[in-house]
Parts: structure tokens; sequence; C-alpha cells
């Protein structure tokens, strides 16, 4: 018992150590495999398969939840689907992440606008 | 060189040396990030994709299977009968669209209807569809200029019976109808238009210019009233404005720029009925 008690503050500490020291490395896999699945999420875009891109981008805003990239992409996708409510959500939170990125502020604006009419006519 | 330099550093105030340097390390900085974000926003990898964002309907249609546009009460030009116009209009695209089966009926004499039974707004409709007018009165087209011209004809609108009944004979539809008020427009004032020069080095400068103009054109102004056939109901109302203007001296036809002002507002009339596809292009980022 006597011993057990600063073995145990060793390992925390150690293990403290442990997490700290592979926290960016855990992050930048976190990053890399973010970055795989938004890629192919681009890649089955293009070629039609919004629904397949959806699943890919969302893996990828789980996987890194602060990737402003995966949130836009995402975003255009709802857009493609009439999703418009989840559409906004995703832009807001690529704009939170990334304020100053001009390329997801004009897809927010040109979304705004179809937003807006769509939402004009539902008379709210 | 060194003694001015020396001099020179001693007469400036206290840090006074450490200023430009400062400065410099700032302009630097400034140059590096700067030079870094362009680096940053070119190797931004980033792929345009054509979306197409679809927009569902204002009313849910499923209950109809044949539409009929009744007809407008209209006025306001001589050149362009807006009632029949419209309704030709309206019952092509719908054709073309293929939106519902399109009743191909002689139009409502809605503005002799409403006259009749302007005294009394509820009272039954008149046997037949046709109303009776004074043989005086059939030649002489009523004046509507602006929406309070409209105004005596709107209870037409309301009259559920009549609706209900006119439902009845065309099997249920979703019958359109409303006012279409197409009047001319005179508007003069300053203008701003851009100008194209060229500044000494030769470069094609674009710049803003105001200038006093008289420009003439029309506005459009028409209400659509959607009503359910089956109880004469109305369902939906929609209202839109357009308008055009040209240079007082330029010749455009009346009818030509009703067509123009109505194309521009049938996108919104037919996503009232069915779902739209609005086309467009986003950035998807790596």
């Amino acid at each position: 018992m006597t011993l057990g008690k600063p073995m145990s503050s060793r390992h925390l500490v150690l293990a403290l150590f442990l997490a700290v020291a592979s926290a960016p490395e855990a992050w930048a896999d976190a990053r890399g495999q973010a970055k795989e699945q938004v890629e192919f999420g681009i890649q089955v875009a293009q070629r039609g398969l919004w629904k397949e891109a959806i699943y890919r981008w969302e893996r990828a805003a789980q996987l890194d939840p602060t990737y402003a990239a995966a949130f836009n992409n995402l975003a255009v996708a709802y857009e493609h689907e009439g999703q418009l409510s989840k559409a906004r959500e995703a832009y807001e939170k690529a704009l939170a992440l990334e304020p100053n990125n001009a390329l997801v502020r004009q897809n927010y604006d040109l979304f705004k606008e179809i937003n807006d009419r769509a939402a004009q006519k539902d008379g709210r | 060189m060194t003694a001015r330099l020396r001099k020179t550093g001693a007469s400036l105030p206290a840090g006074g040396r450490e200023k430009p340097t400062l400065s410099l390390r700032r302009r630097s900085l400034a140059s590096l990030s700067l030079a870094l974000l362009a680096v940053a926003t070119a190797c931004t990898s980033y792929t345009e994709i054509p979306i197409e964002t679809p927009i569902q309907p204002k009313l849910d249609t499923s209950a109809f299977q044949r539409i009929f546009i009744a007809g407008f009460i209209a006025g306001a030009n001589d050149d362009v009968d807006a009632n029949m116009e419209t309704v030709r209009l309206l019952r092509s695209q719908l054709r073309n669209k293929g939106i519902m089966r399109v009743i191909d009926a002689d139009t409502l004499p809605l503005m002799e209807l409403a006259k009749q039974n302007g005294a009394e707004p509820n009272a039954p409709p008149v046997p037949d569809q046709q109303a009776v007018v004074p043989p005086q009165e059939q030649d002489k087209a009523p004046v509507i200029n602006d929406e309070k011209d409209l105004e005596q004809y709107q209870h037409i609108f309301a009259n559920v019976a009549y609706w209900k009944r006119i439902g009845e004979e065309y099997q249920q539809p979703l019958i359109v109808t409303g006012a279409v008020l197409f009047a001319p427009q005179q508007r003069s004032g300053f203008v701003q238009r851009e100008q194209e020069s060229y500044d000494p080095f030769g470069r094609r400068v674009v710049v803003p210019v105001r200038t006093y103009m008289e420009r003439k054109g029309f506005v459009l102004r028409p209400t659509f009233i959607f009503i359910d056939g089956r109880t004469g109901e109305t369902l939906h109302t929609e209202t839109f404005r357009e308008e055009i203007l040209y240079n007082a001296s330029q010749q455009t036809p009346a009818l030509s720029s009703y067509f123009e002002l109505m194309d521009r507002l049938l996108p919104a009339f037919l996503n009232t009925l069915s779902a739209q596809k609005i086309k467009g292009t986003r950035t998807l980022l790596k």
C-alpha cells in the first residue's frame, strides 16, 4: 500500500506526459484521416454520388471538428440535396472555424440568396 | 561617416535608434505574413462543382390532377390584353412543364361578374357563368390604372360559392385566377452608369457617372390566386412586381416588355406548383 501510492502518481505523471507528447501526433493523424475522407468525398461528388460524399464529409467532420473544409463541403452537399437548414448550419460552422476564408464566404452568400427565396415562399 | 551616423543617432530621442530597426522588423514581418497568406491562398486547393438546389413547391397540389387558368382582372394598357396574354402564357408554360393537366376552356368574364355582384359580394353566382351585362356597357372597357381601381373587383375572388360551382363544372381542378396590372410608367432623374475611359498609361478604366435621364417603360404587378376547386376556398395568394425602364427615345413594343417582365417571374409562379431546381456553382475545399 505504501509503495502503491508513489507508483500510481508516477504512472499518472507518465500517462499525462505521454498524452501531452502524443497529442500533436494524434491531431495530425486525425487531420490526415479527415483529409483523406474529404478528398474521397470530392471525387465521389464529382461523379454525382452526393449521398456518399455526405457520408465521407460527415466522417471527416467527426474525425477533425476543426476542419473547415469538411464543413464547407458538407454544406454544399446538403444544399444540393435540398437540406437547407443543415446546409446553413454547416456553412456557419465552417465560417466560425475560418472567418476569413473568402471561398467559404462566397459559397455561403450564394446559398443565402437561394435560402432567402425559399424562406420567402414559405412565408417565413 | 561613422561620426555623422553617431551624431544623428545621438540626436534621436531615447530609443530612437531602435525605432527604424523595429519598423523594419515589423515591415519584414508584415511582408512575410503577406507572402505566407498569398502562398496559403495559392496552395488552398479547391474544386468548383455545379450543383442543383431543389426548392420545394409552396402548394401541395397532390390532390389535384387538373388545373384551370380561369382568367384575370386586368387593365391599364391598350396595347396588351394582359388577361388573355397571361392566360395563354401560363397555360403553355404549365403544359410544357407537364405540371398537371391543363384545362383548355374559355376564360371567365370576371370583371362583368364582379361588377354585377358588386353590390352584394356574397351574392350567388350568375347561372351558366355568363354575366348579364347591359348592352350599352358591353363595348365600354373599364378603366383600371392602379391597385385602387382593382379593389372594386377583388370581392369576386372571395365568392366561395361561385368558385365551388366552377370547380364542380371542371371536375374539381386547382383554379388559378387573380389580377394583372400592366401599366406604362415614366420616370426621370439621375441614373448611375459605368463609363469606360483610358488613363494616361493607356489602361482601361470604368468610372461610375451620374447622368440625368428621362426614362419610360412598364410595370407589371400580377396577383395570382390559387383556389381549391373542391371547396371554392382560396389556398394561396402571391403578388409579384417587376418593372422595366428604357431610355425615353427608345421605342419598345408593350407586348415585348410584357413578355420580358413575365419571363422574370414565371419561375417563381411555377415553383408555387412544382419543385424547381436552381442551378449554381460552389467551391469544394480540400
